[in-house]
Formats: structure tokens, C-alpha cells, sequence
């Protein structure tokens, strides 16, 4: 039997999204190709996950191990190694993470296994897999397929898949040995550390005045600012605007920020990068304003506007003072 | 042939057999850092207009704008504050066409010593896997503790080269990294995690680290500072310079076959709200105030 393994993520005691995700499309393709799906799970105490896991999966593989206990890309890439080498699956399905973007690449390169890296769209036709990926920062996006004859391992974009209600699945746990020793690591997991949480905490505010890599400089974020404050609002920002310290860390929407739910998202010179998206769908309305049309934020805004920031920011900011004076 | 002047690639000239043996030279120095830094010129996309070419499988890229990938000007900055703090030499190595001299040279301005490329048609369509190879073998001929690559390059943005490069080499390694400390003979890390999560590690050298946006401020490269460096030398190394086949490097030593490339599809859309500024804004008070409860 043909056989999909998903590797489950999960960090301090939380199975991530992407593995639902992952199970998801997973299955569907498993059912294209008459393959069992199963799931991976590395850790230590995973009892919980494994129940959790069992009604998504035709099999779930346990390695229990307290050195799997935090990630560690040396430590659960032995296991991989070990398990794929021995179930052989055609494909191994990774999310395209922190987690998975760290141990993925290594342990395709160790198996000798075509990588396909972050890929929103899988399709099977026949034996050969058709991948959509996107190019230029998600401007334009690609059809790609392997140049060589399988097994596979793909990495999955988070949010990319729906999850979908199905029958579920009498999943049985097979506990496997770990193969880790005693033995020095060469990387070594030491602690994780919170950001230093903002003065304000942009996920409670019911207006979001976001500003993107459009607003050019430091100097120029007042603009938006005063906009901010005409709707009693709050200020928020894209990932450009942290990484050039205009704004510091709290005020990041997007997946290593925060993730969103105003009423209303104003997001102001943001393209929407797809990690950008992630942390404020779930807005209640968004408005976008950027002066390209063909910016991706438009496809998730509900209203949009192409306008140059600098010229129409102002300009409703004043007539909305206006219109509240009065 | 003659060796080149500064020390690491004079060293790593020797050790590819391209140049004779000197007196005196070759030995390691007692402290610093050997860093090695992963660099690639991309078209500038974010605000352009972009249209698809004739072959269907790339964008038209004559009206654009080339740089040095972001991700990669942190890396190299990166770099350069460990020379600047501990000592030693920072090599630059891109793969590409004489045009990525241009980004080479902007790397040589801010502080770079030495710089190589590797040129050949050969390399043409590379995926992230053929050039992790191609890197891998021009690497293994520089004496190094530490590569620096980006995380990831706007154009392709596969996100794998720095990790499968470090397993081809057979180095430690650890990506998505957003501040670095060395310590002796090994580094501590931070990997930039999910929802402002930080996970630090502990990495022996040499090691390759692949660099996050953010961990630090690019410097300004002015024009006379590319004019300062346009006589340094850039050696391009072919297939043949490296120990490695025609046939195991670009689009015929990759995994990943392109079929086709196309606009994203656009979803149900926004409703675009047009007219005058004065109208627009309006528009703008009336949502806020049905939605969001502005009064």
C-alpha cells in the first residue's frame, strides 16, 4: 500500500494549524492515489496528540523521547531518517514554518529526495504531481513538478489548505522506537523567549490603522498615526516597517507578529504578503489602500482604494475630523 | 598564476589548484572570523508592474529594477559586524551572470574583503537544490567558521538553500535567525519563531546560520563607495573549477521542473471606492461607522 505521512508540529504542548491542514490535503490526495495517509508525531508525553491525531490518519507513528522534547532540526531528523527509510512513504508532507523551513531541506538532502518548498496548491494527476507555488514575493505564481522519479517531500504553506470534514478515520498508534543516544549534539536547544509585549495591545483595538513598507520613512509614519488617532483607533504595521525600526515589535500584524480581529483593518502602502494576511483575516472588514492596483491586498480587502498614501491619507483623515465635529 | 592578495582568497585560490604555493601565507590566523556570506541579485518586484513573457515561464524583467535580495544585505551587514567586532575576513559568493557583479560590489562597499562568482552557463535554471550543490563545492575550498545565506530570496522564495547547503557540507546549522552571539568556538542563535516567539540554540562551528529580516540595519552604500571597490577583483568560477558535472547543476541537476508561470488569479476583490479625495473619504467615515462602530 501507498503510503502519505504527514510530520505533526507542535510547540509547547499545541499541535499547530498546519497539521490539520496537512491531514487535509493529505487525505484528499491519499484517496486520489489509494494510499493510506498517516501522521509522524515526535515528541515527549504524546498520548494526547496521538488521540487527537487517530481519527484523521490511517495510522499514527509515535516516537516517544524526552530529547524530542523541544525541536531540535539534529535531533528529529535522525528520527525521520529512521522512519521514512523504513515505511517508505511516496510522499511526506512538512509545513512550510519556522519548524519545517529549519529541519526539511536537511532531511530531504539526507534521503535524497526531491524538495518541492512551499507549495499553496497540490494536484495528482496520475502518478505525476502538479505543485502551485508563488514567485516574486506572491506577484506571480508557478506550476512546478519533479524532474525525478519519486518518493517526494513537499513543504506545505500554512493556511493554504482548508480543513475539511471528513469520515473519520479508525487510526491506529504504532509506537516505534527512537533512535537518539546520549551522544553530543552539535545543536542544542536552550529556551524560548517571548517579545517584549507593546504599549499598546494591537489585538484588542476594534479599528486597526495599519501601515506597510509604502509609507517610504520613519518621518513619514505621523501620517498614519494621526489618521489612527481621527477614528480612535489603533496603529499597526507590516513586517517592513519592524525590520527597518520604525515601529517596534508589538505592532506587527502577520505570522511572526500578532494575529488580528478588529472590526475594521485600515491596511495603508501594505502588498499583502501571505504572512501579512494570515495575522488579520480574520478582520471584520478591511480597507486597503495602495497605489498598485495589483497589489494582493485587494483580493482579501473588502473595499479598496488605489490612491497614493501621502495624497489621500490626509484627506480623510481631515474630512473624518470633520465629519465627527460636527 | 598569480595569487591574489588578501589572504582568504589567495587561500582558497591555492587550495583549488588555481594558483602556486606561497611562502609564508596559508596559515590560518590565530583569531577572527572566517565568514562566508550566500548573495543573489533579484529584480526589484514589490511596487513594479509585472507581466509574463513570451516563454511562459518567467516574468518580463526588462523595465526592471535589480538589487541585492534583502534578506541577503542583512546577512552580509551581519557579517560585517562580526568582522568589525572579532576580526578575520568576509568572502562573498554569489551565483549568477556578470550582472550580479553589481551586488557583489555593493557587498565589497559595505566591508566585504574578497568576493567569488560562480558563471557558467551550466548553472542556468538552477533550482534551490542545484545551487545549494554548486555553492557547497565552491565552499569546500575556502577555509571557513561561519556562512551567513539569507532565509529566503524574493524571487523564487524557496527557503532551503542555506539548510541544504549547511547538510551538504555537513556543518550544523540553523535558519530563520535573528540575532546572533559567538562564543568561542560555537554561536547562540535566535530562531524567529511563530507569533513573536523566540527559540534560542546553542550551534558548534563551523556552522551555517541562514539570516531573518530585521536582525540588524543595512548600512548606506553611497556611490563613491561602489566606485572605491570597482577595480577589486572578482574571480567567476565555472562547472569545471568546481568538482562537479555539467549535467548535475542547473536545470538538468535540479528536482524542481517549472511548467509554467502565471498572474494569481484574482479573488471576489474589493470594492473599489473612487472619485474625489473629498468623496473617497466619506466613503470611508460611512464604513467606520456601519462596521466599526466609529460615531
Amino acid at each position: 500500500m501507498k503510503e502519505i505521512v504527514v510530520v505533526a508540529e507542535h510547540r509547547r504542548g499545541e499541535l499547530r494549524d498546519v497539521t490539520w491542514e496537512m491531514l487535509s490535503i493529505g487525505r484528499q490526495l491519499a484517496e486520489v492515489q489509494g494510499a493510506d495517509i498517516e501522521v509522524a508525531l515526535l515528541g515527549k508525553g504524546m498520548n494526547p496528540f496521538a488521540e487527537a491525531l487517530k481519527s484523521k490518519a490511517k495510522r499514527v507513528f509515535v516516537i516517544e523521547d524526552p530529547r524530542l522534547e523541544a525541536f531540535n532540526s539534529e535531533t528529529y531528523n535522525k528520527a525521520l531518517v529512521q522512519l521514512i527509510t523504513e515505511r517508505k512513504p511516496f510522499l511526506t508532507l512538512i509545513g512550510h514554518t519556522a519548524m519545517g523551513m529549519d529541519f526539511a531541506p536537511r532531511l530531504a538532502a539526507q534521503l535524497k529526495m526531491p524538495l518541492a518548498s512551499d507549495c499553496m496548491g497540490i494536484q495528482a494527476k496520475d502518478e505525476t504531481l502538479f505543485l502551485t507555488r508563488q514567485l516574486y514575493g506572491g506577484k506571480v505564481n508557478a506550476e512546478v513538478s519533479f524532474s525525478k522519479k519519486g518518493p517526494y517531500m513537499i513543504t506545505v504553506r500554512p493556511g493554504a489548505f482548508p480543513v475539511l470534514e471528513k469520515e473519520p478515520l479508525a487510526g491506529e498508534v504504532v509506537s516505534l522506537p527512537s533512535p537518539l543516544t546520549d551522544e553530543g549534539l552539535a545543536r542544542r536547544f536552550l529556551q524560548y523567549v517571548e517579545a517584549a509585549a507593546g504599549e499598546v495591545d494591537i489585538t484588542q483595538a476594534d479599528i486597526l490603522v495599519s501601515v506597510g513598507r509604502g509609507i517610504k520613512e520613519a518621518d513619514n509614519i505621523p501620517i498614519v498615526k494621526e489618521l489612527a488617532d481621527a477614528v480612535g483607533g489603533v496603529l499597526a504595521c507590516s513586517r517592513p516597517v519592524v525590520d527597518k525600526k520604525w515601529l517596534p515589535k508589538g505592532c506587527q500584524v502577520g505570522t511572526s507578529g500578532k494575529t488580528v480581529k478588529p472590526k475594521v483593518y485600515i491596511a495603508i502602502g501594505i502588498s499583502g504578503a501571505f504572512q501579512h494576511v494570515a495575522g488579520m483575516k480574520g478582520a471584520g472588514t478591511v480597507i486597503a489602500i495602495n497605489k498598485d492596483p495589483k497589489a494582493p491586498i485587494f483580493s482579501v480587502a473588502n473595499y479598496g482604494i488605489v490612491a497614493d498614501l501621502f495624497k489621500i491619507v490626509p484627506v480623510i483623515k481631515d474630512k473624518i475630523k470633520e465629519i465627527r465635529k460636527s | 598564476m598569480k595569487c591574489p592578495l588578501t589572504p582568504s582568497l589567495s587561500r582558497a585560490y591555492r587550495q583549488a589548484g588555481l594558483c602556486g604555493e606561497e611562502k609564508g601565507e596559508g596559515q590560518k590566523g590565530g583569531n577572527g572570523m572566517n565568514i562566508v556570506v550566500c548573495i543573489k541579485r533579484v529584480p526589484e518586484t514589490t511596487d513594479a508592474d509585472i507581466f509574463i513573457d513570451k516563454s511562459g515561464k518567467d516574468i518580463d524583467k526588462s523595465g526592471l529594477v535589480f538589487d541585492l535580495n534583502e534578506w541577503d544585505s542583512y546577512a552580509i551587514e551581519e557579517a560585517i559586524l562580526l568582522k568589525e567586532k572579532l576580526g578575520g575576513t568576509v568572502t562573498v559568493l554569489s551565483m549568477g551572470g556578470e550582472d550580479s557583479n553589481e551586488s557583489i560590489r555593493k557587498c565589497l562597499a559595505m566591508g566585504a574583503d574578497d568576493a567569488m562568482r560562480l558563471s557558467d552557463p551550466a548553472f542556468a535554471g538552477s533550482d534551490g537544490f542545484a545551487t545549494a550543490k554548486a555553492l557547497a563545492e565552491a565552499i569546500r575550498k575556502i577555509q571557513y567558521d561561519l556562512i551567513l545565506t539569507g532565509t529566503q530570496a524574493e524571487d523564487d522564495g524557496y527557503g532551503q538553500v542555506g539548510v541544504t547547503l549547511a547538510e551538504l557540507l555537513g556543518v550544523p546549522h540553523a535558519a530563520l535567525v535573528n540575532r546572533i552571539e559567538v562564543q568561542d568556538k560555537k554561536v547562540k542563535a535566535h530562531r524567529e519563531l511563530e507569533g513573536g516567539l523566540e527559540e534560542v540554540v546553542e550551534i558548534d562551528l563551523p556552522a551555517v546560520l541562514t539570516i531573518q529580516t530585521g536582525i540588524n540595519e543595512p548600512r548606506y552604500v553611497s556611490i563613491m563607495g561602489i566606485r572605491k571597490v570597482a577595480k577589486k577583483e572578482i574571480k567567476a568560477l565555472g562547472v569545471s573549477d568546481l568538482n562537479l558535472k555539467p549535467e548535475e547543476v542547473g536545470a538538468a541537476g535540479s528536482d524542481i521542473r517549472l511548467e509554467k508561470v502565471f498572474l494569481p488569479p484574482v479573488g471576489e476583490g474589493a470594492e473599489m471606492l473612487e472619485g474625489k479625495p473629498e468623496d473617497v473619504a466619506t466613503k470611508v467615515f460611512d464604513i467606520l461607522k456601519d462596521k466599526g462602530g466609529l460615531a
